[in-house]
């Protein structure tokens, strides 16, 4: 019923619609024949100069506004060493490039308004002007070569080779989930096979590889404050990508092309709370919070965490591929490691068996053809 | 998917009007050789596919804006695309993904490269150069052929039981490659496959007629240096398409042979669905490279021929010439070669050595020097002039905006190290929807508005296009602006909803997508009001003029409505640039405020620059003889009218 009323009130909007259009129509056809001369109908110039004007105006001082009102939420605070430097940059930058849109956008469309049609009134023919085009070629060139040394800088340092004493992270990108490795007390990762991976041995784990012996799973990543933390990134069956926005860094996960990336923690989840309290964007109530049970309520701040976002379409499931990340400082991470059990010791019974099935498998293929993926460091 | 049903009928009924309206054989008119007949063939289909791709965003923004919306009215267009009970509908998530693909495809390269280039390279190059049609009718008509099949075939993947392809429009493998992965990535990717090689196709055959008739068939006294800047655009235009698509196509073609003949050429150490696949070797990001080996220039693709059609219309409003001819020809052309070699930029965090990371930026940042010569030069050209906002010029003034707004994020993301943290965030979706999108489709309305009257012979509802300029272009700066902001929040491309992360659930990022969605409705609608005057001009609206805009180009020199031929008698030709425009003096010699491109400097001995007085012996020794009474007697009409 609900449908029925709003399509023949849409028809009845439209059909009413077209006979003002057609009624407008005739009685603009009817004036046009009597004062004839001017072909080209300039009679609302004015109305769409001053629109010109004002439109823009009233655009950008709501942006303005909206923006400075809430400028406590739009970049994620930053937690990592290189991020203020990330977060200077950019903001020099976006001052740059507003100024730009400002000056360029206001010249636009002041002269819009500004050199509207009058009756009688000649165009100044003024085809070119070599001195302005060199300037305005060589001035917007020097800018960005500024931007692009000061970015390349940045971009330098942050690709360049993690640091000797940098935690060792493997991190798997799967549908729809992540699973995080780490070395264990020998510091070093057992190879993997992706064709030894199964719903238990999710990594694909080599079992005939000693290394593998002590290495252990998590499925949340724990990283330690002020400390150099190496991400071996890779993707067992299509292109994931780790996003660590409050890290400032990302890197996609290909299937059979592992990548990396480092980055050094400078806060613990905890700080970054206890900082968050000062912000009165993270003191409103989060939105997932405010349904059930009032006591349940809590702010931003409270229920903030460190996450992995996935960043490259992966099919269904892609929006919800999120892992927490946990940073403690040096003694709670060591208190945290001491529990967490081997993936060999977990599961004692599967590995004894999946060591005769990949020992076989070996031998069935060739060693050539079953290459296990090195992991040393 | 009834959406794309109606798209199939309405094309279909296309056909039938022109039937009717042209009182001539179906197979004379649809299968026309003619130009200006096929210009018009991809302007309606690239119209109708503008409705479709506007339908589809609306339809995901409804999602992003409203999360917790009932879709169970819209499972009469949707089906099974509905999931839940009634009351509680949801959007399926991978039909979502199926929509924001498509919506990505149809919009880049069925409206804005056909529905663009197709349409005003066709109707423009032959009657701006002074040619009776394209160098090949026949290659032409093939070109607009394909184009339709590959349509067809784009629009029937919507009824596929898995639905159309859904890795988003860059399709990347494995996702793309694996139907395990993907429901869209069966035959839906298999139908976008062959649908895109088809287009492929079109595009090529139309690319290479394009750049043969420029070069070939321009008439006497044309020189590349007299080419109107819109000629030029569609020129450098298909020169980039023709080097670049090839290279899609053997993207498309190793992926095709990855999924059917199990190659691996992008695919290596795979294991989905409990299963560990045979494909070793391969790389996915050869992919990406080859991909957008294409994928960049495709962006110069949509956006070269929209600057074009704005720096004429803007010129002829302003009744002004554009400021800086030559560096506007050499932007154009220095824009043409750097889009080759700025592709890597896209896949700055893909793990690329750092070095290759550092080369893309230093080249990707050169590319903003043309760009904003462009821009400069485009405001210049409005000082001092004397503007009449025909709807055509208001899209052009607001492609100008847009250009600008749009392309200072780039010189933010085109930096490797802020792109890290902005990369596939909606920050870049707010970048190349108002740079790329929204600027080239406001182009293809400007050169809509503009050679209407040549197209159709009248004239389209002025006050209509006023209302359709002022609601998109607000409605445009509403939907893409507040997308920096969340963009910024880090939020990530692509994704069905955001409440799985507690960095995105803020009342303040909701309320942005609620304002974003509702924005995009009003300008979707806004669209029909332009739909409405576009096809209701066609038949009732007023009759033009010859040359309505007084505009100096050789079009407007063709009877109202250009027979097959173009020009009755023998073609005009050309002694002077096509930007005349408030010539001091002209009135002495018997003009207003514009000289067309035909008339001889002998003719307009007080307002010619002393160069182009010494022009006058050159032209009477190699054109005015051959010039023949027809052109000349008009003129003289003109002079007698004037005075």
């Amino acid at each position: 019923m609900n449908g029925l009323l709003l399509t023949s009130i849409a028809v009845l909007v439209l059909v009413m619609f077209f006979i003002v259009f057609r009624m407008s129509n005739l009685v603009s056809i009817l004036r046009t024949k009597s004062k004839k001369g001017e072909e080209i109908d300039v009679s609302t110039n004015n109305f769409h100069a001053y629109l010109f004007l004002l439109l823009p105006l009233a655009g950008t001082i709501w942006a303005f506004w909206y923006g400075i009102k809430h400028s406590g939420l739009w970049w994620q605070p930053d937690a990592a060493i290189h991020g203020a430097e990330y977060d200077w940059l950019s903001k020099i930058a976006h001052v740059i490039i507003i100024l730009m849109f400002l000056v360029t956008n206001a010249a636009l469309f002041y002269f819009a308004y500004k050199y509207r049609y009058k009756r009688n009134h000649k165009a100044t023919f003024y085809p070119d002007n070599m001195k302005l085009e060199v300037v305005w070629t060589i001035v917007p060139a020097i800018i960005l070569a500024v931007l692009v040394f000061t970015g390349w800088n940045l971009w330098r340092k942050v690709t360049k080779d993690a640091p000797e004493n940098a935690i060792q992270i493997e991190v798997v990108g799967k549908q729809f989930n992540w699973i995080a490795r780490y070395p264990g007390k020998d510091g070093k990762f057992g190879g993997y096979n992706f064709r030894y991976t199964d719903d238990v041995n999710e990594l694909g784990l080599d079992f005939t590889d000693k290394n593998v012996n002590d290495d252990f799973q998590a499925t949340e990543l724990v990283l330690v404050k002020g400390k150099p933390v190496q991400l071996k990134i890779r993707a067992r069956d299509v292109i994931h990508s780790v996003s660590l926005p409050h890290f400032r860094q990302k890197m996609d996960a290909v299937p059979g092309q592992p990548t990396t990336m480092w980055f050094i923690p400078t806060k613990t989840t905890q700080e970054m709370r206890e900082e968050l309290k000062s912000n009165p964007e993270y003191l409103k109530p989060d939105p997932s919070t405010t349904k059930g049970d009032p006591k349940d309520m809590k702010a931003r701040w409270e229920t903030f965490d460190y996450e992995i976002v996935c960043q490259e379409i992966c099919g269904r499931g892609h929006f919800s591929m999120r892992m927490r990340v946990i940073v403690l400082d040096e003694k709670e991470y060591e208190a945290w490691v001491a529990k967490q059990e081997p993936f060999v010791v977990k599961n004692k019974e599967y590995v004894s068996e999946a060591i005769k099935r990949q020992t076989k498998m070996k031998q069935a293929s060739g060693q050539a053809l079953v290459e296990n993926t090195s992991m040393s460091n | 998917m009834a959406s794309a049903v109606a798209h199939a009928h309405d094309v279909h009924t296309h056909e039938e009007h022109h039937e009717h309206h042209h009182e001539t054989f179906l197979t004379k008119y649809v299968f026309s050789t003619d130009h200006k007949t096929i210009a018009k063939q991809f302007l309606v289909t690239g119209i109708l596919w503008a409705f479709v791709g506007g339908l589809l965003s609306i339809l995901f923004r409804l999602k992003l804006g409203f999360p917790e919306m009932d879709y169970t009215w819209l499972k009469p267009l949707l089906g099974k695309w509905v999931t839940g009970e009634a009351g509680q509908g949801q959007l399926d998530p991978e039909f979502y993904l199926a929509l924001v693909t498509m919506h990505g495809t149809i919009m880049v390269f069925f409206v804005l490269t056909a529905g663009l280039s197709g349409t005003f390279s066709n109707f423009l190059i032959p009657l701006q150069i002074g040619a009776r049609d394209m160098a090949s009718g026949f290659l032409n008509m093939l070109s607009y052929w394909f184009f339709f099949a590959s349509s067809v075939i784009m629009a029937a993947s919507f009824f596929l039981d898995g639905g159309p392809a859904a890795g988003g429009w860059v399709v990347y493998p494995p996702l793309s490659a694996l139907p395990q992965a993907l429901k869209g990535s069966g035959s839906g990717m298999t139908y976008w496959l062959v649908s895109m090689t088809l287009f492929i196709i079109s595009s090529l055959l139309g690319g290479i007629n394009y750049i043969t008739t420029v070069i070939n068939l321009r008439t006497k006294g044309m020189t590349f240096s007299r080419l109107p800047l819109t000629i030029w655009a569609f020129f450098v235009t298909a020169i980039i398409g023709l080097l670049s698509f090839p290279v899609l196509f053997s993207a498309a073609l190793l992926l095709v042979f990855d999924r059917s003949l199990g190659t691996s050429f992008y695919l290596s150490d795979i294991y989905v669905a409990g299963q560990a696949l045979d494909h070793t070797g391969g790389s996915a990001i050869l992919y990406q490279h080859l991909f957008w080996f294409l994928g960049h220039p495709e962006v110069y693709i949509v956006l070269l021929p929209a600057l074009g059609i704005t720096s004429e219309i803007i010129a002829t409003n302003a009744r002004k010439p554009i400021f800086g001819y030559k560096a506007m020809v050499g932007s154009i052309l220095f824009i043409g070669i750097l889009s080759f070699i700025v592709w890597a930029h896209h896949m700055f965090v893909t793990g690329m050595d750092p070095f290759l990371g550092s080369i893309f930026m230093f080249l990707t940042l050169i590319i903003a020097v043309p760009s904003a010569v462009k821009a400069f030069n485009y405001i210049t050209t409005l000082w001092r002039g004397n503007i009449r906002y025909t709807p055509a010029m208001l899209f052009s003034i607001g492609l100008v905006s847009l250009f600008i707004s749009g392309g200072v994020t780039g010189i933010i993301l085109g930096n490797n190290a802020l792109d890290i943290y902005l990369h596939d965030t909606y920050y870049v979706v707010a970048h190349f929807h108002l740079v790329m999108g929204s600027a080239s489709f406001f182009g293809m309305m400007a050169g809509v508005y503009h050679w209407f009257p040549k197209m159709f012979g009248r004239m389209m509802d002025e006050k209509l296009g006023y209302i359709h300029f002022w609601l998109t272009f607000i409605g445009v700066y509403l939907v893409f602006f507040p997308m920096h902001f969340i963009g910024i929040a880090g939020f990530p491309r692509r994704y069905y909803e955001f409440s799985a992360y507690a960095a995105f659930r803020d009342e303040v990022y909701l309320n942005l997508n609620q304002f974003i969605s509702v924005a995009a409705v009003i300008t979707f609608g806004a669209q029909l009001i332009f739909g409405f005057n576009f096809f209701y001009s066609m038949w009732r609206g007023r009759k033009a003029t010859q040359n309505p805009w007084n505009s100096n180009t050789l079009e407007w020199t063709a009877p109202l409505e250009p027979g097959h031929g173009n020009w009755p008698g023998q073609i005009p030709f050309v002694y002077r640039w096509a930007y005349d425009y408030s010539k001091p003096n002209a009135e002495k010699d018997g003009f207003t405020d514009f000289i067309p491109q035909n008339v001889p400097y002998s003719m307009t001995p007080h307002s010619n620059l002393p160069h182009e007085n010494e022009m006058i012996a050159l032209e009477k020794e190699e054109m005015l003889p051959h010039d023949t009474t027809l052109e000349l007697a008009e003129l003289a009409k003109k002079k007698e009218v004037t005075a």
